[in-house]
């Protein structure tokens, strides 16, 4: 059995050694979206992609496709801390 | 363990008393022995009495303590004689080993009624004439081998020589010394 | 057949460590354990080694140094004494809880205060509880050889825990002793090399060590802890007894020193136990039906079979090197008499504190002990359970 189907049901038994965890970048399986008070919204009229909102997201939570482009926010994984908001010289992310 | 020998080592911090206890424990190892060689460890401080130990055995020794009836004490210092109980616990068919010039009425009034053997050596005279130096631990472990005849003395020397050379494999010039010490001391102590 | 040496209790560490050459030693010095990382360090420095010393500036770095080490992939390495194992206390749990098998040598020393460099056992009873495997040493032999199958308990897959090997300081650590050693291909080919399963290093599989472990999890990690401490048993028996195949020295959990038919018996750890066995040679010599029980694997504890091997005497004395002080008896006694409970195995058993800072321990006071289990054999009378040896006392 690996991380990916211990929950919190799991008997001893069945528990990896010292909690270890073998499969490196899962944190994406924990859905942080339900922490969020407040909501980024992007307004793609107004973002002219300069680049600078998805390097500061502690989350991870601003997708950027193969083109380079930032694509919505990832809801599930966003905790709404209002980084990216504040980053943005063109008003393309407003807080609600 | 009938032919268990225990010996007691009365010196003072850097005399080498912890040394000579290990050197001896060496040499009767070479020849075959369980041994044991332990110090009594204290507040180490230059001058201050210190005490070691050795057991000797044809069989495996499996005590672990200080020894409190000893076959054989030796006394590196004599200036021990008036702060240190040298003679507690030394069996009477024992003897005691010293390193002075004392006289040996001189040394019978300092034991205090003790009644079993008293050898002497002058180890300062011996270190002196051979090394040049004040070292009385190399002489008082000749004395002792003698007096308790653990090992013969061509067995010691021949073993104490190996040593040496691994001891001082930095400062071969003084080999010599130390095995003349050996030789002289042998020679040198005596019954009082 | 062996090299015959004469070693003392510290050298012989040093030397099984060299013989081991792990991947990293991390140590800080400590007496009465100070020598070992300092020979050590000479095999280090003169490349008898290929170790990775790290000259740490505490116990407690000591320790995560091991943990950093051991969690990366290599086989890790320390030894430490008293207050040296006092500063390491937080990391002590961390290691077995990630199930890091580094091996320790613990040279016996009690736990200041008052200031004290001398033997006694307060070192190791306080990390009793802390999941390592605990291994006694009656002298430098014991210590060397259990140093030598540490890893292979250790590191087996139904164990991975942490392992100490102790000996008493000063005693044994101090003590030019006649010693059997194993050449060093032998050493080699017994240890094996250490293949973790999953290690930091591996970069086929980036994992993560030591994640928050809350409600949910917590305790279930501990029971795999103690199952771990539970499988331990059979890996230690089968380890020993490949071990008694090269060497001709047999190790069990215990040795039971003509116990078999003995009346009175005395159960201790470490270097008292051979000054014991003098004492039950002698009693013997004059008909004295006495016997030794001397723990070696004192975690995981072998209750059971301790009780079993008593179940026949008819007064026992636990020798404990550490006042629990908690009014009730010593830590072994606890084990030893609670083993017995749960057996059914009832039989009137007398506690001892002894030896506390390096107080001599001699024949004679283990025969004092014995001269009471006959009183108390001969009555069942134990009267006071909770006694001292050797303490200066108004009577």
């Amino acid at each position: 059995m690996t991380e990916d189907t211990i929950n919190k049901d799991t008997p001893w038994q069945e528990l990896t050694i010292g909690g270890n965890i073998y499969t490196a970048g899962n944190a994406v399986e924990f859905k942080t979206g339900d922490w969020r008070s407040t909501t980024p919204v992007f307004i793609p009229e107004a973002c002219k992609q300069c680049g600078l909102c998805f390097p500061v997201c502690p989350d991870d939570a601003i997708p950027v496709n193969k083109e380079g482009k930032r694509e919505d926010f990832n809801y599930d994984a966003c905790k709404g801390c209002g980084v990216c908001a504040k980053v943005c010289p063109f008003k393309a992310i407003e807080m609600k | 363990m009938s032919n268990l020998i225990e010996i007691r080592w009365h010196g003072r911090g850097g005399q080498g008393a912890k040394t000579a206890s290990l050197l001896l424990a060496d040499a009767a190892f070479n020849t075959g022995k369980y041994i044991q060689g332990f110090p009594e460890y204290g507040p180490e401080r230059m001058g201050a009495p210190i005490t070691a130990y050795n057991r000797i055995s044809d069989e495996p020794i499996t005590v672990h303590s200080n020894i409190y009836e000893p076959d054989y004490v030796v006394v590196v210092d004599d200036t021990l004689l008036d702060s240190v109980d040298v003679t507690a616990g030394l069996k009477p068919n024992g003897a005691i080993i010293i390193n002075s010039t004392k006289d040996g009425a001189e040394l019978k009034k300092l034991l205090k009624g003790y009644s079993g053997d008293i050898y002497k050596i002058d180890a300062r005279k011996v270190s002196m004439e051979t090394l040049g130096k004040y070292f009385p631990n190399t002489p008082m472990l000749a004395a002792v081998v003698k007096v308790s005849g653990i090992m013969s003395e061509k067995a010691f020397l021949d073993d104490m020589i190996g040593s040496f050379k691994h001891k001082f494999a930095k400062k071969p010039e003084v080999i010599d010394g130390n095995m003349k010490a050996l030789e002289m001391a042998l020679k040198e102590v005596t019954k009082v | 057949m062996g090299i015959r040496e004469r070693l003392s209790g510290n050298e012989a560490a040093a030397i099984a460590m060299k013989q081991i050459n792990p991947d990293v030693v991390a140590a800080f010095p400590i007496t009465p354990s100070t020598e070992i990382p300092q020979y050590f360090s000479t095999f280090v420095n003169n490349g008898q080694v290929d170790t990775e010393f790290v000259a740490v500036e505490s116990e407690h770095s000591a320790m995560s140094a091991c943990i950093g080490a051991q969690a990366a992939g290599g086989r890790a390495m320390t030894a430490t004494s008293a207050n040296g194992l006092s500063l390491m206390w937080e990391m002590i749990y961390i290691a077995s809880s990630l199930r890091l098998p580094i091996v320790m040598s613990l040279v016996n020393r009690a736990v200041s205060g008052p200031l004290n460099i001398h033997n006694d056992h307060s070192d190791a009873m306080g990390v009793r509880d802390s999941g390592w495997i605990m291994l006694f040493s009656e002298n430098n032999q014991e210590a060397y050889d259990n140093l030598i199958m540490a890893h292979r308990i250790a590191e087996h897959q139904d164990v991975l825990l942490p392992l100490m090997v102790c000996q008493d300081g000063f005693i044994t650590s101090h003590s030019i002793e006649n010693i059997e050693l194993i050449e060093d291909d032998k050493v080699k080919a017994f240890v094996g090399k250490y293949e973790p399963k999953h290690y930091l290093l591996n970069d086929k599989e980036p994992i993560a060590v030591g994640p928050l472990d809350l409600q949910t999890y917590l305790f279930e990690h501990k029971a795999q802890q103690a199952q771990a401490m539970r499988n331990a048993k059979k890996v230690i028996a089968d380890v020993s007894a490949e071990f008694a195949k090269l060497t001709g020295r047999e190790y069990k959990f215990f040795e039971a020193y003509r116990l078999e038919d003995a009346e009175i018996a005395i159960v201790c750890m470490n270097s008292t136990a051979g000054t014991t066995k003098a004492v039950v040679n002698h009693l013997r010599d004059s008909g004295v039906k006495a016997g030794l029980l001397k723990i070696r694997m004192f975690r995981p504890f072998p209750a059971e079979e301790v009780a079993a091997a008593l179940k026949h005497v008819k007064a026992v004395a636990v020798l404990d090197k550490a006042d629990s002080l908690n009014g009730a008896g010593g830590a072994l006694f606890e084990d030893v008499v609670s083993g017995m409970y749960v057996s059914k195995v009832q039989i009137p058993t007398v506690n001892y504190i002894y030896g506390i800072g390096g107080r001599d321990t001699t024949e004679k006071d283990i025969t004092k002990v014995f001269e009471d289990l006959k009183d108390i054999a001969s009555n069942g009378e134990v009267n006071n359970p909770y006694r001292y040896l050797g303490l200066k006392e108004e009577i």
